[in-house]
């Protein structure tokens, strides 16, 4: 089976991360990069795929140079090869353009099954999974927590709101997945030592055959117009209850229509 | 010429470990420290992850990293909790180590694969009742061939490892006749080898320490470890190399210290200032910081000479003595900035405070370094 992950390098969540303001994107280089939580996931899921029912793992990477990192990282924890897909003409692109670069760089690797992370905890759109698997023609099998596959098809576990979804398809097909799917293992030393060994493409625009007017900020159709920082959080309502607890905590869910 | 400058596998080894100590380690060491209990599913987890097979080649199961690779995870480690370092450094450096050092093919392929995938454990047994730090003059433990047998009686102490569910063996040193020491692998379960109670420990208290007792115990002959009347030879070299390994330890510790109290003096406030504003806090910091980053310069280059293929007897014994003290300054210290806090078990530097004393005494006391960097220098003993 030939397994692709999508994976992304983000600011690293514990430190600060910032909106640069010449063009309103993210000040990628001031923060310290490391794989997108979710994406780690991702790997360990196609691996988990891969240990069972064999097949190759490839990660896929849209990034600057700096990506590098994340891609070893991949790769130390068990991928066999890499796509680094490098180049300035697409930096600022957002999610349409790049689930189109992606796309375009699927039809390159050829796949059966694509796996990321359900959203990224830069932009948080979570919309990457839906938009390529709509571009390739493929299903998509959204916020797994866990993945089956037999022969062809692959059933996944949907979390919701009110529990789990059963969900079938066939491949080739595109699964978002959730953090409750596994747990992520730690890189070994031989496995970083390996990732050393391993192949990793580096791709820019052209090779691709991407069209370069459509990616990039130049070809985002969405714009940021304007950012804040967020405003400091409020000190929490303390309740001391009196006998009347319960009517406090309840008027005050009322209060935010939550109940 | 002079280069320190990690390679980037070391790099990312070091990065590796320090997020799985962070993220695996932190949350749970407190309460297991405090029922002192044995860490199994962070053991099993250290497995999973190659540390316990580090500087072992692949045939055997091993991470084919290097020793330095190996101190590097273990200061990663003590970084958080010293009960989980000790129980790596001692499971490889004076558990497997042995093995692979001078064990026979035959050894090597049955024991080190479990080994090095952390399933099972083994226990490095020296020291007695009668002295550690003195071996071949408090040795009273004995092995004589009988119909192609050891038998062994005696006992030994401290010995780390020896009695948790996954102790696959001691290697026992014995007297084998006039003062020929031999070293012999006794698999646990061997009738007349009774492991003792868990020491109550002032610190490690999540680490497995115990006495271990050997009534005429039978082992096979083959399992000498090594040449016979080899024993000496063979510990003094373990416990080199260990103690280069102890040193990374302890600058783990060291460096967890400093790690605290930099967290800590920005939040506390005394005076109407954060403590971290006032320069007696400070200095002890930076002090701190200091001891952690010597202690750290000179096992990095006692390990370099080790790996280089260089003599390191004196180097290790200086990286020991040097990460020790470190440890057990910046321990002191950082207690002192906790203040009231820095007494209670539930912070951190409190379980480091218990730890370090233990570094300035296990695989040689601060003692018997100097003895031996003055024996080192061409000053001779009596
Ligand atoms: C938690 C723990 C784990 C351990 N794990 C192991 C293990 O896995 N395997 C193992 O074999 N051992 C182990 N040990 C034993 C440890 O290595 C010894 O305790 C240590 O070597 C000191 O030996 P001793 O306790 O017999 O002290 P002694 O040798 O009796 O020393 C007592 C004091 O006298 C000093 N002294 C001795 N000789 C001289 C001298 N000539 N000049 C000046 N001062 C001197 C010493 O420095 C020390 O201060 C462990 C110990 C502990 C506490």
């Amino acid at each position: 089976m030939n397994i692709v992950v999508c994976v992304k390098q983000v600011p690293d969540t514990e430190s600060p991360r910032k909106l640069k303001s010449d063009d309103n994107t993210l000040d990628r280089a001031a923060a310290d990069g490391v794989i997108n939580e979710l994406d780690e996931y991702a790997i360990e899921e196609a691996l988990l795929l891969k240990e069972a029912h064999g097949g190759e793992v490839t990660v896929l990477t849209m990034g600057p140079d700096k990506a590098t990192d994340s891609i070893r990282k991949a790769l130390a924890m068990g991928a066999d090869k890499a796509v680094h897909l490098v180049d300035d003409a697409l930096a600022g692109s957002d999610a349409l353009g790049t689930s189109y670069a992606i796309q375009q760089v699927l039809g390159r690797t050829g796949f059966d099954l694509v796996i990321l992370g359900a959203e990224s905890t830069d932009a948080r759109t979570g919309m990457l999974a839906a938009m390529l698997a709509e571009r390739l023609g493929v299903p998509q099998l959204s916020l797994a927590n866990k993945v089956e596959i037999d022969g062809s098809s692959i059933t996944v576990q949907r979390i919701t709101d009110y529990g789990y979804d059963k969900v079938e398809a066939s491949l080739p097909a595109v699964v978002s997945v959730v953090e409750k799917i596994n747990e992520p293992r730690y890189p070994s030393f031989k496995g970083i030592m390996a990732a050393k060994k391993k192949p990793v493409e580096k791709l820019g625009v052209a090779d691709a055959g991407i069209d370069a007017d459509k990616v990039g900020l130049a070809g985002a159709a969405t714009e940021v117009v304007d950012f804040a920082d967020a405003p400091p959080r409020e000190k929490g309502q303390i309740v001391t209850d009196e006998g009347d607890g319960g009517a406090k905590i309840a008027e005050f869910l009322a209060s935010k229509k939550f109940v | 010429m002079i280069d320190f400058t990690l390679s980037e596998e070391h790099r990312e080894l070091r990065g590796s470990v320090e997020r799985f100590a962070r993220e695996v380690v932190a949350p749970v060491i407190g309460d297991l420290y405090e029922r002192g209990e044995f860490p199994y599913e962070i053991v099993a987890q250290m497995g999973k992850m190659g540390l316990f097979g580090l500087p072992f080649p692949e045939e055997y199961g091993g991470m084919g990293g290097d020793y330095f690779a190996l101190c590097l995870a273990l200061e990663e480690l003590a970084r958080v909790d010293s009960s989980v370092a000790i129980t790596l450094e001692a499971g490889v450096s004076l558990g497997a180590m042995p093995i692979y050092r001078f064990g026979s093919p035959e050894q090597r392929r049955r024991w080190l694969p479990a080994l090095c995938s952390g399933e099972r454990l083994a226990a490095f047994g020296l020291t007695e009742p009668g002295g550690g730090s003195d071996v071949p003059g408090g040795m009273r433990t004995t092995a004589r061939l009988e119909d192609g047998h050891w038998v062994i009686n005696g006992s030994k102490s401290f010995i780390t490892n020896s009695g948790t569910d996954i102790t696959a063996f001691t290697t026992v040193t014995a007297l084998t006749g006039e003062k020929e020491i031999s070293t012999i692998l006794v698999p646990n379960g061997t009738p007349g080898f009774t492991v003792g109670r868990k020491y109550s420990k002032v610190g490690w208290s999540a680490s497995d320490t115990r006495e271990l007792s050997l009534h005429d115990v039978r082992v096979p002959e083959e399992n000498l470890v090594g040449e016979r009347g080899r024993g000496y030879a063979q510990f003094l070299r373990i416990l080199d190399e260990g103690r280069i390994a102890i040193a990374a330890l302890s600058v783990g510790l060291a460096q967890g210290c400093v790690d605290e109290c930099l967290r800590y003096v920005r939040e506390r406030e005394a005076f109407g200032r954060a403590i971290g504003e006032y320069q007696a806090i400070q200095f002890k910091v930076a002090d701190m910081e200091v001891r952690a980053h010597t202690a750290r310069l000179a096992y990095y280059a006692a390990a370099a000479r080790m790996l280089a293929g260089e003599p390191f007897k004196k180097e290790a014994a200086i990286a020991k003595l040097v990460a020790s003290n470190a440890a057990m300054d910046n321990a002191r210290d950082a207690t002192q900035i906790f203040g009231g806090y820095g007494f209670m078990n539930e912070y951190a530097v409190g379980r480091f405070y218990r730890d370090a004393k233990i570094l300035e005494v296990g695989e040689g006391t601060s003692e018997v370094q100097r003895m031996l960097i003055a024996r080192s220098l061409g000053l001779s003993s009596h």
